[in-house]
């Protein structure tokens, strides 16, 4: 957006409500590729994001996986990171403070090894005022535990998210990954099971190999694929999630710019996350906010939830 | 740090397959210190989508367009055609555009010593340049330079024009002694025993180099290579094996936000190259 460009008109209203939670715009990052919001914080005032999404939280510190941890593919990149975290311990006492100063909320995200951390971790975080919502990870491609366990069996996605939920008085986001046959079983699942908004997608589980080295790129084996490689992929499920429940959807999956969002919202996503693109460009989120408006302007829209599900199948 | 927008002086080939890129970076001669990287956008399109780390050869000035405007402030990074990345660098000329996140990552610890070697291995020589200018205000500076054959040694004589001493070994005898760079480095421990070493190349010369160090316990920094999404520690892609690091207890160094310089005792080195030197593809490294 031009910003010496005269102002016709009212501003568009950018602000969404997720269960409950107000936010300025749609627009987050993705976790586990903004760091605990510190890292971006040298490139834009973190205010402007409708939300900060931290990084992977787990009871205990986590080393993560072995190197090499990730590969770029076309048009995206695979990453085995290992959901490699500080633990809520130094969370709370050396990230907490940190984010404390911005007034836009702040969504934890976290995980468990077994039943019982998902339920401690739950406690934990919402003993937190700081902490606006939470995002429960049952969906990452690359810890044998914790993860993706739970996210590809409905019983078991329904008991986990009970029991958080049982744990948790504030606003709970469930997010889901793509590596099922059916992902709107999932989300029902999740939604019936106390979850007030998915999120989804996840990283798709790929495979990269150095045909030189005939071995794997990636120390892994298999890692998580995101990027604009995924994002046909990931409106679909949105689109299809969206369809099959009432709870409210964040979109995530290969957004680089505010076209690529607006899919996400068109087919009826609530708010977006950006994740890679971080990596990529970090002023990446703050354009993207620039060109919803700049959209809205442009398409004679007073205000974005005019555009969330509004798309025309004819 | 900051990330902009900004166009290529100049894009020459110094040796083959070696490129000198200088560009436009407001601010960089005041801000970036020895040792520390940019992540360079090559094109705006989703290929290559990742940045690319370069470490920085030297930042200086040029003159002004014209009179009454401040001088035009630069860096410059060398760099070595690996993979898809560097190849689209090597195509651009001055003027084409490119976008530059930096000065990224620690950068080296700089002790004043009487006697101080910089030991460069092929575009591992990078780093050491603006290193060898400040280190020379404090004492000797000796430059140990290896490559495979004379067409990986680089820039040796901007070293010389600074003062420093240097001594060129090739595996292959093409240019200076015929051996390994750690053969020279070997003799100028004995003779210089209280010696600062600095260290940047591929993995098993900084083994090499490391094992040299601890056996005349010489105090050691290195700046290590690794594939990179970020640069700014947010994706943990490009960690480390720390020291202490076991498979039950493991313990990772971020090679972008606590590096690229480490000094060596940081280091787990007996399981550094599974990790990091077979970094999987053939990619530009930092």
């Amino acid at each position: 957006m031009n910003e010496n460009a005269p102002v016709c008109g009212r501003k568009p209203g950018l602000a969404v409500e997720i269960a409950g939670l107000r936010l300025k715009n749609p627009v987050m990052p993705a976790s586990g590729t903004f760091g605990y919001g510190q890292e971006y914080a040298p490139f834009f005032d973190l205010d402007e994001l409708g939300a900060i999404v931290t990084k992977g939280l787990s009871l205990h510190p986590k080393a993560g996986n072995p190197t090499p941890r990730i590969a770029e593919t076309t048009s995206g990149m695979l990453n085995a990171i290992g959901l490699q975290n500080v633990g809520v311990d130094v969370f709370i006492r050396e990230k907490m403070p940190f984010l404390r100063q911005f007034r836009t909320p702040v969504i934890v995200n976290f995980f468990g090894n077994s039943l019982e951390e998902y339920g401690e971790m739950a406690r934990r975080l919402s003993d937190l005022p700081e902490v606006a919502a939470a995002e429960l990870n049952i969906s990452c491609p690359n810890v044998k535990k914790g993860g993706i366990v739970f996210g590809t069996d409905p019983l078991a996605a329904a008991e986990v998210v009970s029991l958080v939920r049982r744990h948790m008085d504030k606003p709970l986001i469930v997010k889901l990954t793509p590596n099922v046959t059916d992902i709107t079983i999932m989300a029902r699942a999740v939604e019936e099971a106390g979850a007030d908004a998915i999120c989804c997608i996840n990283t798709l589980t790929g495979m990269a190999v150095d045909v030189r080295r005939r071995s794997p790129r990636l120390a892994n084996l298999t890692g998580g694929l995101s990027g604009p490689a995924i994002r046909p992929v990931a409106v679909r499920m949105v689109y299809q999630v969206v369809q099959s429940v009432k709870v409210p959807v964040i979109g995530v999956g290969g957004i680089t710019c505010a076209e690529d969002a607006l899919e996400f919202l068109i087919v009826g996503a609530r708010a977006v996350q950006v994740g890679t693109a971080n990596f990529v460009d970090p002023r990446a989120m703050p354009g993207i906010v620039a060109g919803l408006e700049d959209y809205c302007r442009t398409q004679g829209v007073d205000d974005i939830n005019e555009v969330i599900g509004s798309l025309r199948v004819s | 740090m900051q990330n902009f927008h900004t166009s290529i002086i100049s894009n020459l080939e110094l040796s083959p397959g070696y490129f000198r890129m200088r560009i436009l970076a407001p601010g960089f001669v005041a801000t970036a210190k020895p040792g520390q990287f940019v992540m360079v956008r090559i094109g705006n399109g989703l290929e290559p989508l990742l940045r690319r780390p370069f470490g920085i050869f030297r930042t200086g000035f040029l003159p002004a367009d014209c009179q009454g405007l401040p001088d035009k402030e630069y860096v410059e990074i060398l760099y070595k055609v690996v993979g898809s990345g560097t190849a689209l660098l090597r195509d651009l000329h001055r003027g084409d555009r490119v976008e530059l996140l930096g000065p990224l990552g620690n950068g080296f610890d700089m002790q004043p010593a009487a006697e101080q070697i910089l030991v460069g291995g092929g575009i591992g020589l990078v780093p050491l340049y603006m290193l060898a200018r400040q280190l020379v205000k404090t004492g000797r500076v000796r430059l140990l330079m290896g490559g495979r054959c004379r067409d990986d040694i680089l820039a040796v004589t901007e070293f010389e024009r600074l003062g420093v001493a240097t001594y060129v070994s090739t595996d292959d005898g093409s240019l200076g002694e015929e051996g390994l760079v750690t053969d020279v480095l070997r003799r100028k421990l004995e003779k210089f025993p209280g010696a600062a070493i600095y260290a940047c190349g591929p993995m098993p010369m900084l083994r090499a180099v490391h094992d040299l160090c601890s056996a005349h316990r010489a105090p050691l920094q290195v700046s290590l290579e690794a594939f990179m999404a970020c640069g700014v520690g947010a994706c943990l892609g490009c960690v480390v094996k720390g020291a202490g690091h076991s498979e039950a207890d493991p313990h990772y160094l971020c090679t972008c936000k606590e590096g690229p310089v480490f000094r060596s005792e940081q280091l787990e080195w007996d399981k550094l190259e599974a990790g990091h030197e077979d970094c999987g593809c053939e990619e530009e490294r930092a």
